[in-house]
């Protein structure tokens, strides 16, 4: 087991390596330059702009600027960003924990209510709440994250003012509730589905039989045999969701005017600050790694069988 | 099944689109005529987070020009009609070849911390601001003053850490010798750029910008990045716009529609433009809450002068181009009346502004068009296209035109989108626009000069299109040595005048400001920079 952890964790130093790496070349590749973009739709001033570049060593060579980058990287320096010369980590300090609150948030919710809804559905298959949960969950595959978003701001929001319409304090638990239900609604129908699925099928396996011929209790049955050996489709799908939920809140941070890492990614790329995209995919990635490796772990809690050396 | 679920969503939507016209509808003054007025009531703005430190010669996009207005007065100001008028200085008097400009200040003017604003407050700062190793992006404002190469030179180090055109002559008075006499150098002064600042800047700039110290109608009471800005009035004030509220609270918000949300439902006091995507409502929503002003600011499509296609163009063509552009239906249909067709290549608001500069040219008529399109020997290859930036919504304008052009002379026409404004530019400096391309600009300072020699004058960095003209060149010359700034900008109008014979741009619309205010606060203006003004807001006791 610790050797399994140990290898994989060895592993992530190339993955890291090679998608700082494409990201920063990809950055370099697209159209526009980011110390033109200082003096927005006006001529920009050449000698400043030389004196901007040598001092953020934009001027050197692409390999060299690669180099420094990571050099800086492993001392814990994420750069400085090209508008308003500020360090790059603590733009990131600002919104990660933004996005790690709304990210987590939303996935409790999809979590809880997901599963629920998904046993529910799978123990009463073919009965009234079985459809009821299929068509809600079918409803909100169908609609777009950004028609839930602004419809629901503007029923809790504006009409009933049950919550207020934007979110004022992004640190706020109790302002970015609505903004998470919106997130995690999607997964949600998708955490319902799988999870239905996979109990309805399993709920015909031998050892069901056997469970219920040994007489036991049917909650035992429902929580000890059957949700845990039909939950590895499921913990799978959360695995990646995790990071999706953190990175892919552009959207959803745009509508509930949430301060996170979305919208610094967003505003980044809009003003080709390098730095700050390279970064944040950089966190991303290890989000990603981490959650794939958690979820490898879980598969041997779940069913013994599987096994790491 | 999923038919009759989405119709349900359907009919949610409508639901809340009709309650929240019902909401906004009318009556507010009437409700608000027996309302008393907090004069320390603090008015909520829809901002964002200001691109650079808060030094007012680092400052340049809207965000932070909104705050650096509110915290830093300059010399002079301008009104609605273009004309100057006096903040922190006393006079400010050129001599007869206007290269020497005297400036006297106003005498008990204070910085929010006390220090006195003197001569030396503003000659140290436009020292330090036109530095190019303070990497201010504004510094080249200060391009015209003498000396001005020898602390940014376009190359390497700077030799000197003043300029030799400001002398400080005495605590109240200091004089500017320009490189060139310029009639209208006063009105470039109007710009925040020319701020004064305090002695403790220049030892901690970076402090400074993070907590500016200024010498403006409202302090710096606290910035919290990303969320929002705390202004509070400056009792201290001696300018002549003394705040009417108890400060601004400038809010950072991520977009605009989230911020028209909140103007509608009152949960902020103003905003700076209304989303395009509201136009069609907006007058609904708000009510007689909505705002809607003059704006200088012009938007063109310029044909790049370095293609084959436009190079030796008759004008006639181009000329014929302007002629089959409908610029009021578009207006109506695309822009739902909020804009005004242009019938000049300066926009409203500025000295020198004068109507029909363009003349029959910019007014729809399809068959001169087609005949003048005829007689200058046709639109090389008979096709054009319109390079635009997909990331703001231009599309469904260039698509109108371009219709509008196809049908009144069978040219065919098209849109070049760029995926954004970034890669829109980079075309553009990389002079590879196969046709022509959407412009627009806003005014830096209110003279008709800084909509012709600074977009139209041959080698100025504006020019994008490698646009020339000897003519108009000497026109602008004629203009710049004028005595005095009303002889200039008569002079200037001449010279755009003379674009008519060669249409460097298609003249389309003059922008307006459209926003709108909260049912809290009353006299919300905005200036035909676009930017609010803030000082005479009042707002209602709660």
């Amino acid at each position: 087991m610790g050797r399994y952890v140990a290898r994989r964790l060895l592993q992530m130093i190339p993955v890291f390596i090679g998608t700082t790496l494409l990201i920063f070349l990809m950055v370099n590749v697209l159209p526009g330059d980011p110390v033109a973009a200082l003096w927005g739709d006006k001529p920009p001033d050449p000698a400043q702009m030389a004196i901007i570049r040598k001092d953020l060593g934009l001027d050197l060579p692409l390999w060299q600027q690669y180099l420094n980058y990571l050099g800086g990287l492993l001392q814990g320096d994420f750069g400085t960003t090209i508008a308003g010369n500020r360090p790059v980590l603590d733009q990131m300090t600002d919104a990660f924990p933004v996005s790690i609150r709304l990210g987590l948030m939303a996935f409790t919710f999809e979590l809880v209510l997901g599963l629920f809804f998904g046993v529910l559905a799978g123990v009463k298959r073919g009965k009234v709440i079985d459809t009821g949960v299929t068509v809600f969950t079918l409803m909100v595959i169908s609609i777009p994250v950004f028609v839930l978003g602004l419809v629901s701001q503007q029923v809790f929001g504006t009409q009933l003012g049950w919550v207020s319409p934007n979110v004022k304090d992004s640190m706020d638990m109790a302002q970015l509730v609505l903004p998470a239900i919106v997130l995690g609604s999607l997964s949600l129908a998708y955490v319902a589905r799988l999870t239905r699925t996979s109990i309805a099928e399993n709920a015909r396996a031998d050892y069901m039989r056997t469970a219920v011929a040994k007489g036991l209790p049917q909650r035992r049955i429902v929580s000890m045999h059957l949700l845990r050996n039909s939950l590895i489709p499921v913990v799978t799908y959360l695995g990646t969701d995790i990071g999706a939920l953190m990175a892919g809140a552009v959207v959803t941070e745009g509508i509930f005017n949430v301060q996170g890492v979305g919208q610094l990614l967003f505003e980044a790329l809009a003003r080709r600050e390098g730095s700050i995209i390279v970064g944040i995919v950089t966190v991303f990635v290890l989000i990603y790694l981490l959650a794939n490796l958690l979820v490898d772990l879980l598969y041997a809690v779940l069913d013994p069988r599987i096994r790491y050396a | 099944m999923r038919g009759a679920k989405s119709a349900k969503w359907v009919a949610i939507a409508a639901v809340v689109a009709l309650g929240a016209t019902a909401c906004g509808g009318g009556g507010t003054e009437e409700a608000n005529a027996n309302k008393e007025v907090d004069p320390n009531g603090i008015v909520s703005y829809a901002n964002g987070e200001p691109q650079n430190p808060l030094q007012p010669a680092n400052t340049m996009e809207a965000y932070g020009s909104v705050t650096i207005e509110a915290i830093f007065s300059g010399l002079v100001d301008y009104n609605d009609k273009g004309e100057i008028t006096m903040t922190n200085a006393e006079s400010v008097t050129p001599d007869k070849d206007n290269k020497v400009w005297t400036v006297k200040l106003k005498k008990g003017w204070k910085f929010h911390n006390g220090e006195e604003v003197t001569a030396k407050s503003f000659v140290d700062a436009w020292n330090w601001a036109a530095n190019v190793e303070n990497k201010q992006v504004n510094s080249s404002w200060f391009s015209d003053i003498e000396g001005y190469a020898d602390v940014h030179p376009e190359k390497g180090k700077p030799k000197k850490d003043k300029m030799s055109g400001l002398k400080v002559v005495d605590d109240q008075t200091f004089t500017i010798t320009l490189a060139d006499g310029i009639p209208y150098f006063h009105y470039k002064l109007a710009y925040p750029v020319f701020s004064p600042l305090p002695s403790g800047f220049f030892k901690d700039p970076e402090g400074y910008g993070e907590k500016p110290v200024g010498n403006g109608p409202y302090k710096l009471k606290s910035w919290e990045h990303k969320k929002s800005i705390q202004l509070v009035r400056n009792d201290d004030y001696k300018g002549p716009d003394k705040a009417k509220n108890g400060g601004i609270d400038l809010k950072a918000y991520t977009s605009d529609t989230a911020a028209y949300n909140d103007l509608v439902s009152n949960n902020v006091d103003s905003m700076p433009i209304v989303p395009n995507s509201e136009l069609a409502n907006y007058k609904e929503d708000l009510g007689d809450r909505a705002i809607e002003q003059d704006y200088s600011a012009i938007n063109t499509i310029n044909p790049a002068f370095y293609t084959k296609q436009w190079k030796d163009i008759d004008v006639k063509v181009l000329q014929g181009l302007s002629m089959a552009i409908d610029r009021d239906t578009i207006n109506k249909t695309v822009f739902f009346g909020t804009r005004e067709s242009a019938t000049s290549w300066v926009a409203k608001g500025v000295l020198g502004y004068e109507a029909d500069t363009c003349g029959e040219f910019c007014k729809y008529n399809p068959k001169k068009a087609k005949a003048l399109i005829k007689e200058g020997g046709g639109v090389p290859g008979n096709k054009i296209s319109i390079q635009y930036n997909a990331d703001q919504p231009h599309k469904d304008w260039v698509v109108a035109v371009c219709n509008s052009i196809k049908q009144a002379t069978g040219v065919e026409c098209e849109g070049d989108a760029k995926t954004d404004f970034q890669a829109d530019l980079k075309v553009r400096d990389a002079k590879q626009v196969k046709s022509m391309y959407r412009s627009g600009w806003v005014l830096d300072y209110p003279f008709n000069g800084n909509f012709l020699r600074d977009l139209f004058g041959t080698g100025v960095a504006g020019n994008k299109a490698d646009f020339s003209d000897k003519k108009f060149d000497d026109l602008v010359k004629k203009a710049d040595a004028a005595a005095t700034v009303e002889e200039s900008a008569k002079l200037y109008t001449q010279a755009e005048k003379q674009l008519a014979n060669t249409f460097p741009g298609i003249p389309l619309w003059y922008n307006r400001t459209i926003s709108g205010h909260s049912e809290n606060v009353k006299n919300m203006k905005f200036g035909q920079d676009g930017d609010p003004i803030f000082t005479e807001v009042e707002v209602y006791k709660k």
